[in-house]
């Protein structure tokens, strides 16, 4: 990690290079030193952006940046607690998405927010119907909708068209059409690309291009370069919730300065000095691993006692491959095989010695409200039983063990999961496998959701199970996190495992190229 | 996350790490100890309505343990019923063919073909039959990938109507002494019924809280994903949960038959809606993951104490029906009261 580090807390502004198109128009949009405040976290912690009409606006940032809270921020589900934020020359402070909306600004969240079965019109005017006498004019709507879908380049959709039959194009088309029914004059747009096919995205871009030529701003957030540079006319990037770099030109600024910008995030990651182990026996190997869409030909090893990172975007195909190896998901091609034995079920997986810790600890991994030790004995508790009868006693007693190694907070295990913090919930997911004496992990982004006290305490439980034989193989959106805590890192882009080498030959910037860009720039990287 | 709030106590004033013992009654068994308590107040309070209705009749000592008995034996088949519904609830399912599955048991078992085995060839045959057609929606569900409720639903009339094909639409008398004695016999004054209801939900709640089948149930019910994920194969006890409920089916079926020495296609008429009501009042969670059989068991008792209520006093069952639906959205918004300030409480706690 020896990339060269940017001046923190300062913005650069690089007014002089701007794209001459969008020079001369007005400044629709201004923040100015803007925060906010959850709990302990400065989400926002001083932001610049300034968007001018008719351009598009790209914001950059790695995850946690600040990118996701900032767009809340604008579309008035947030409010900023300082700062100011100026829209079309008037102090802007949404109190709703409705009041946002109705100012002119609409946001185009990843997860689409249509209703499948309501038609493309209803879903156009929905909240804002057309109605006469309560009744709602369908003829008008469809009407209008038809006029906006011609705007957007797309007039062979029907209006009447059930949303649920649409290509995920289509949806996002009908999504714009909501955005231009409220007259928006500027759209936010977070990863719209991230759920289009290649030429799909063409498409989107030729749409932008026809609604900023009518002079509608776009803030375009993506983490893929190579559309950064095709469709922005300039890029603001904000690091730990600050502007780092605004209004830098889209098409001219060097890959290697973007991502310094991006990188040398100051949350203080605290990694245990790690040795890696000596060619030890090889716990799993999978070859050849496909599912038709989400990853292609995945083939690793995980060593005993060794720890394997996978860095790559969410959408990327990691979290999917996590499951595959773990049987939760049927392969498509390919082979795992732990310790001998060759894994399809999760069941096999588990009598194998395969343990996971899956992305949504709430709704993947526990069971909320019941007790502590149950929930660590989830996938055990039948070991502890006789002819059937379970032994709650000595499943308490295993827990309260595990639970004193891992430091759980509180210790007591008879308290429901539900009141623990985020950090102690992940180690009772963690607990669980260690109970049942398990030779492999699965860590799917093990400290999403977990204060920075929490993290390093996680990284020394990990560190702890591999300095006892344990194989990990993690997956984390947090760069700094899988070179800090794996011996060896495999880089994932689009479904497809792209580079392998040892924790210590990468840094930051180059794994995010690499995860972003998909190869090095060996020119531009010195 | 410091260390004073680790040393601030546990919300519950009781339990201060409580050992083995103790934690029967306390911990996390007290919060379903005091709903059930709840539920004895208003069975206290139903009989206080009895004594002020009708003194004449709670004068009588011999007439007050009679009727006491009358109502458990009311309680019985459908409680047998309940127990098994409360199980299929808890594992995050619903079983709407409870009453048809009693009825298509009963009939099988009472078919002259059937009668001809004797006691222990109808008993079999009402059980196979209950389970096996517990298994078909198992499987459905399971397998077939059915919503619960629709392929109850769909069980419920089609087991209905195979019951009225098989019966010719009629009653059929059983003529063996041995079942038709099961509802008179006593056992040191206890009724037969009463017994095999008390059985089953001992058994009940063994198998709930003390088996690794409970805890998959629960766990099921609770997070199906977080189950499936932590190595429990959910399709093939979700078949099971709904194997269990057709075997209490079959129990209740051979209990009813009994006590009507016949059975016929329209036995156990709304039996469902009984089952799952009594549940919930009882305090099991319609979306799976919590419940007791002891709640569940109150649950049928306060129903079948209403109905006695108004037998005494000669009231007719339209008012009666009207009372149950009445205490049914009552039970469930004192839970939903209940719930809220308790994770409130544990809301505050925590911050």
């Amino acid at each position: 990690m020896s990339a060269p580090q940017p001046r923190d807390g300062e913005v650069e502004d690089q007014v002089a290079s701007e794209t001459p198109a969008a020079a001369e128009a007005p400044v629709v949009l201004e923040l100015t030193d803007v925060v906010k405040i959850f709990p302990g976290v400065r989400a926002l912690d001083g932001v610049q952006l300034q968007v001018r009409a008719g351009e598009v606006h790209c914001l950059l940032g790695q995850n946690g940046a600040g990118k996701s809270t900032l767009i809340k921020t604008l579309a008035g589900v947030h409010t900023a607690d300082e700062g100011t934020i100026m829209w079309q020359g008037e102090p802007f402070a949404p109190a709703n998405p409705q009041a946002a909306m109705k100012a002119g600004i609409a946001t185009i969240y990843q997860e689409l927010d249509l209703v499948d079965d309501l038609s493309v019109a209803e879903n156009t005017f929905l909240g804002h119907e057309d109605r006469r006498f309560g009744f709602v004019r369908r003829g008008a709507m469809a009407r209008r909708t038809r006029d906006i879908l011609a705007r957007l380049g797309h007039p062979q959709i029907p209006p009447r068209r059930l949303v649920r039959s649409l290509p995920a194009a289509g949806k996002q088309i009908a999504s714009m059409a909501r955005a231009l029914s409220h007259d928006a004059k500027l759209i936010v747009m977070d990863e719209p690309s991230a759920v289009l096919a290649h030429d799909e995205v063409g498409n989107l871009f030729r749409i932008i291009r026809e609604l900023t030529a009518q002079g509608i701003a776009v803030i375009y957030i993506s983490h893929r370069l190579e559309e950064i540079r095709e469709i922005g006319d300039r890029v603001t990037v904000l690091k730990d919730g600050r502007t780092t770099a605004a209004n830098l030109p889209a098409r001219t600024t060097p890959t290697r300065e973007l991502v310094n910008r991006m990188t040398g995030r100051s949350i203080e990651y605290v990694f245990p000095p790690r040795v890696a182990p000596e060619d030890t026996e090889v716990l799993l190997e999978v070859r050849g691993l496909s599912r038709e869409g989400e990853f292609a030909d995945a083939s690793l090893t995980v060593r005993k006692g060794e720890i394997v990172g996978i860095a790559g975007l969410v959408g990327s195909g990691r979290s999917e491959l996590l499951e595959t190896i773990f049987g939760a998901r049927a392969a498509d091609a390919g082979t795992v095989i732990m310790d001998g034995h060759r894994i399809t079920t999760v069941g096999g997986a588990v009598r194998a010695g395969i343990g996971m810790a899956p992305e949504e600890r709430k709704s993947q991994a526990l069971l909320l409200d019941e007790p502590i030790y149950k929930n660590m004995t989830l996938s055990s508790f039948a070991t502890f039983a006789t002819v059937g009868f379970t032994d709650t006693g000595d499943e308490r007693k295993a827990a309260d063990k595990v639970a004193a190694s891992l430091e759980l907070r509180p210790r007591d295990t008879g308290r429901a999961v539900r009141t623990l913090s985020g950090g102690n919930q992940q180690k009772v997911v963690v607990g669980r496998w260690l109970i049942g004496g398990t030779k492999l992990l699965l860590l799917d982004e093990p400290t999403r959701g977990v204060d920075v006290g929490a993290r390093a305490e996680l990284y020394q439980v990990i560190h702890d199970l591999a300095a006892n034989g344990v194989g990990v193989l993690l997956v984390s959106s947090e760069v700094p996190e899988v070179l800090g805590l794996s011996d060896r890192v495999l880089v994932m882009r689009e479904g497809h495992l792209i580079h392998e080498a040892p924790a210590g030959d990468l840094d930051e910037a180059t794994v995010l190229d690499l995860v972003m860009a998909g190869s090095l720039l060996e020119g531009e990287l010195a | 996350m410091t260390d004073t709030q680790v040393a601030k106590p546990a919300p519950a004033p009781d339990a201060p790490n409580n050992k083995s013992r103790e934690s029967w009654f306390k911990g996390d068994a007290a919060e379903p100890m005091r709903r059930n308590l709840g539920l004895v107040g208003v069975l206290i309070i139903l009989a206080i309505i009895g004594i002020i209705t009708r003194p004449d009749l709670y004068g009588d000592a011999t007439w007050v343990s009679n009727n006491v008995f009358t109502i458990l034996q009311q309680a019985s088949a459908i409680g047998v019923v309940t127990v098994g519904m409360t199980f299929v609830i808890i594992g995050g399912g619903i079983d709407l063919s409870v009453g048809a599955i009693v009825a298509i048991a009963g009939v099988w078992s009472t078919t002259l073909a059937t009668q001809g085995y004797g006691a222990a060839g109808m008993i079999f045959t009402a059980i196979v039959v209950g389970v096996v057609v517990g298994l078909i929606n198992g499987v459905l569900i399971s397998y077939g990938k059915l919503v619960p409720f629709i392929a109850t639903l769909a069980m419920m009339v089609a087991a209905r109507g195979l019951a009225a094909q098989i019966s010719g639409k009629q009653t059929q008398v059983s003529a063996n002494d041995t079942i038709n004695s099961i509802a008179s016999t006593k056992i040191l004054g206890i009724p037969m019924l009463v017994i095999i209801l008390a059985l089953v939900v001992a058994a009940g709640w063994v198998l709930l809280n003390r088996t690794t089948f409970g805890r998959r149930t629960v766990a099921i019910g609770g997070n199906p994903e977080a189950a499936r994920l932590a190595g429990i194969n959910v399709k093939f006890h979700t078949v099971l949960l709904y194997a269990l409920s057709g075997l209490c089916c079959g129990i209740g079926a051979i209990m009813l038959t009994s006590q009507a020495t016949s059975a016929q296609a329209a036995m156990a008429n709304l039996y469902e809606l009984d089952a799952i009501a009594a549940a919930i009042i009882g305090g099991t969670l319609l979306s799976g993951g919590r419940g007791t059989i002891v709640g569940a068991l109150f649950g049928v008792l306060v129903f079948s104490t209403i109905t006695n209520l108004f037998a005494i006093n000669n009231l007719p069952t339209e008012v009666q029906n009207m009372v149950k639906g009445g205490i049914i959205v009552a039970a469930v918004l004192v839970q939903q009261f209940r719930y809220k300030s308790l994770t409130h409480l544990l809301g505050r706690t925590k911050s």
